[in-house]
This record gives C-alpha cells, structure tokens and sequence, in this order.
C-alpha cells in the first residue's frame, strides 16, 4: 500500500510515557465526579490509528495534550489536530475519528468543538466547518464505507482497558 | 409584552424515540375548535411517531409508528394544510408521502430524485405545491396533482453548498431556502411555470457569515427572522403592499441582527401568531424574544424575554408553535425527547 499515500514517509516520534492515574484518596464517596482533565481526553485519543499509516495519532504527532483545551465546569472540550501535510485529504477523517471517538466516550453534555491547527491545512475553513456540521457528520457515520474506515481507526482504542 | 415576566412551564416529556429526535411539526388542524392537538416528530432511528393529545387526560400519547419505510435518519416532516398528508425527508435520499386514513397511516408515494440526504420537505398555503432540498445542492418543487400524485415541476441548481431547509411563504407561492453557503435564497416562479431564484441573501447585504440553519414568518407574512451557525439571528422585511399586489418581486432587507445572545449554533427559530420569536440552540437553551418599543418601523428593536437553560439535556434541534394554541410550544433534542411547554405569565 505504499504507491499512492499522501505522505508516504511521515514523521514518526516516540510516545509519550503514559502517568500512571494516582487513586482518589476518597474511595468511599462514589458519588464524586472526577473532572475530566487534558489528559484523560488525550488518553481518549492518542492509540486513534492514522487512516493512511500503522502508527497513532500521537506517534505521528497529528495530537498532542497540549492542543486539548478543556473547560469542564461549562463541559466544554476542543481539540485542535495537525495533519502531517497541509494538502492532507485524510483530515476530514482523522477528525471524524476524533469527533466520534469523544461521542463514544465522554458523557453527553459535553460539547466538543474539533479543528485543525490554524496555518496546518490548505482547505482549513471549509474542513473545520464540515468537522463541526452535526447533521453531516450524522449522515457520514450512516455511510457504511466511512463507518468502517473509523471504526478501523479506532479499534486500537479499545484494546486497553482505561 | 415586555413589561410581564414570563415563564416555560414543562408540561410533558416525550420519549420513545431510540436515537437523537431532529424535528417535529404540528397538524395544522389540531389545537383549534376543541379538536386534540397533533403532532408528527421525526429521529435518528429512522422513524417517524405520531403524537396526539389525550381529550380526557390532556397528556399527549404516541398514537403509531412510521417504520419499516425510510432505511436513513428522517430529518424533518411536514403536514399538508388540510392535516392529510404527512411528507418526510429523509437521508436516504426520499421523501415519502403518507395519508392519514383512520388510525392508520399509510406510505401512498415516495419521491426520488435528490442524490444525497433531503434535508427538508415544505408544503405551501394551499397545498398544491411541495419543495425538497438536499445535500446535492439543489431544490426541487414538486406539483400535488389529483389522486395524490407528484409531478417534478423544477429542479433549481442555485446553491453552491448542501441545502438545509425549505419553508414557503405563508400565503404566497414564493419560496425560501437555506443554505450551508451561508445565503438564504428566494424563488418565485414568472408565470409560465419558469422557477427561478429572484433574490440571494448573503453576507455582503447584511446576512449570515455561516451556515443559514432555519427560518421562520411572522403572521402577516411580511417579516421574517433566519437563525444560523454564526451564532446570531436576524430579522427581515419586505413592503407588505408590495407583497401583496404580486406585481413585481417585493425584494427583503435586512432589519435588524440579534448577537450575543448564542454561545452555540441555533438551529432553529420559530415566530408566534402573537409575535414571539423562540430558538432553539446547540447549548441546550430555548429563548424567546419580542420586539420592543424602541424600535421603529424601518429599524426594529428586539429583546430577549426568557432564557431556559438546559430545556433539554443534549441540542435543541427544533422549536414549534402550535397553529392553534398560540402559547403552546414544542421542542425535540439530541437527547432522543421531545417537549411540551407552556409560556405564560409568572403568577
């Protein structure tokens, strides 16, 4: 499959280590909810596979913690990605893959805003706006041939239990 | 209207609905002359319910289960003005027609063409006309011939961008769509069954800077307020003597712009027989708005009446005013319900 990709040799960086959680010192109240915090989105996110290569969004540096603004008291999240080259046709599905990815996994009041980095992409106003039409990511998660794109990115996502 | 403090009293919560509740439209003949309020809602699971209002109860109650028919999400209903028939819109690509027959409904026709997702399905004041619109970009207008069928009467290639909604004026065969290319689009047919867009409403005169999600009339058809993306809404006006005469395309400017209002999208806005305008927004808030003494003819003033935050627990997709009684409200959401409400005056 190496004839034809985008960027047929992307940058691959190491992974972060990942900071063991530190236990809630009180585990009687099961009530409590923890604020979700940058990294737990990032945790969300970061084994996403590249639609175009074997290796994670965090390897390739598409997303990182720091690109993750959160604001939960108003249960707010953005993430801002950065695909690996700026004529990238793959970012409307790696932010896809994002958007779902938090659907699955953050509870429903959150509201997720997803973009690209700003100066990153050639089309980045037309992607960003298409990233944050519900009602055309709706219609794409009912095309069967995007579903099962995304949920080939995503599968390394649930192979760890978190 | 501005001086009483008002409330939204939530009468019902309706669930059924297995996936997000994207619309709802009010039966034009329920509500009136003691007939029991009816309406249809339309959702993520690919179906459309039929809601009525109890006589005895007064809770409304879901009376069937449009299945089995659409294989996509169903995006938005509309009921003919004699309440007969029913049209949906769905994103697999048709647009279904069903009458009501007893209990009973029943698919009489669908309508292919579009080649994407139709967004929205409108019928005009005297329901001899029916327009779709899609993701495609284009609008079609369909002819309601006798014996229930439909006839393609034009397809309109104006848009540049997936097309969002279709709403025809309320007493004129004039028609109005929105737009994902952040215009709002005018058409209005030369009497020789020729169709053609006769006025753009885009950013340069004074329109929106992003997705135009929805739009609604006042009473007298003369004025008109469109909600979108970028956070604002804004109302519109066209020379009502002009309107009426129908000599010449009576052009519409704008009026005034409400911001500041929105943190999220407002995906759609609803004006009142009684002149309240209501939203309902990607922050889980429905407001409703009024115009104020301040304003004047040419440059109306408009102020907000009444926030309700968290109406729902997910998007509000849709608010509706029912025909009938003129402070009964519904709103459908992301989060699968549909509500009732009733705006009165804090006791």
């Amino acid at each position: 499959m190496m004839s034809g990709l985008i960027n047929a040799n992307p940058v691959v960086y190491e992974k972060k280590e990942r900071r063991v959680r530190s236990i809630p010192a009180n585990l009687d109240d099961e009530y409590t909810v923890e604020p979700i915090d940058q990294l737990e989105i990032f945790d969300h996110l970061r084994d996403i596979k590249d639609p175009e290569h074997p290796y994670s969004l965090e390897e390739l540096k598409v997303i990182s913690e720091d690109a993750i603004e959160i604001d939960d008291s108003n249960s707010y999240v953005r993430v801002t990605f950065t695909p690996t080259v700026e004529h990238c046709s793959m970012a409307t599905i790696i932010g896809l893959c994002l958007r779902v990815k938090l659907t699955r996994s953050l509870p429903s009041k959150y509201k997720v805003d997803i973009r690209v980095a700003p100066g990153s992409h050639a089309t980045e106003a037309a992607v960003n706006k298409q990233l944050n039409d519900k009602e055309r990511v709706a219609a794409a998660m009912e095309n069967p041939g995007i579903v099962a794109l995304v949920d080939d990115c995503l599968a390394p996502t649930y192979v760890f239990s978190k | 209207m501005m001086e009483i403090e008002w409330e939204l009293i939530e009468l019902q919560r309706l669930r059924g609905h297995t996936d997000r509740v994207w619309s709802m439209a009010w039966n034009p003949s329920s509500g009136v002359a003691g007939i029991p309020t009816m309406f249809a809602s339309c959702s993520g699971d690919k179906t459309v319910r039929i809601w009525e209002q109890n006589s005895s109860s007064s809770s409304w109650e879901c009376k069937a289960v449009l299945d089995e028919t659409h294989t996509r999400t169903v995006r938005s209903c509309s009921w003919s003005p004699s309440g007969n028939l029913l049209a949906t819109a769905s994103f697999d690509g048709t647009t279904a027609i069903w009458e009501n027959v007893g209990d009973d409904f029943e698919c009489i026709s669908t309508l292919e063409g579009h080649d994407s997702e139709v967004k929205s399905v409108s019928w005009n004041a005297s329901g001899s006309l029916l327009a779709t619109c899609s993701r495609d970009k284009s609008v079609w207008i369909w002819e309601v011939l006798p014996g229930n069928e439909f006839n393609c009467a034009s397809v309109l290639q104006a848009h540049t961008q997936d097309v969002k909604m279709v709403q025809w004026h309320p007493t004129l065969d004039i028609l109005f769509s929105c737009s994902y290319d952040n215009t709002v689009k005018v058409w209005a047919e030369d009497g020789d069954d020729d169709w053609h867009c006769v006025q753009t409403i885009n950013e340069a005169n004074n329109g929106h800077s992003s997705t135009v999600w929805s739009l609604s009339f006042n009473a007298d058809g003369n004025r008109m307020v469109t909600c979108s993306d970028d956070l604002t809404i804004k109302i519109w006006g066209t020379d009502p003597k002009k309107l009426l005469s129908g000599d010449e395309y009576s052009p519409w400017s704008h009026l005034c712009t409400l911001s500041g209002y929105h943190g999220r999208t407002i995906f759609s806005v609803g004006w009142s027989r009684e002149g309240i305008i209501v939203t309902g927004a990607g922050d889980d808030a429905i407001r409703l708005f009024v115009e104020d003494e301040n304003g004047s003819v040419d440059e109306p003033s408009y102020k907000m009446i009444l926030r309700k935050e968290k109406a729902h627990d997910m998007d509000v997709n849709s608010v509706q005013w029912c025909p009938g009684e003129t402070r009964l409200l519904a709103s459908t959401s992301d989060d699968g319900t549909i509500k009732i409400w009733q705006l009165q005056p804090v006791t």
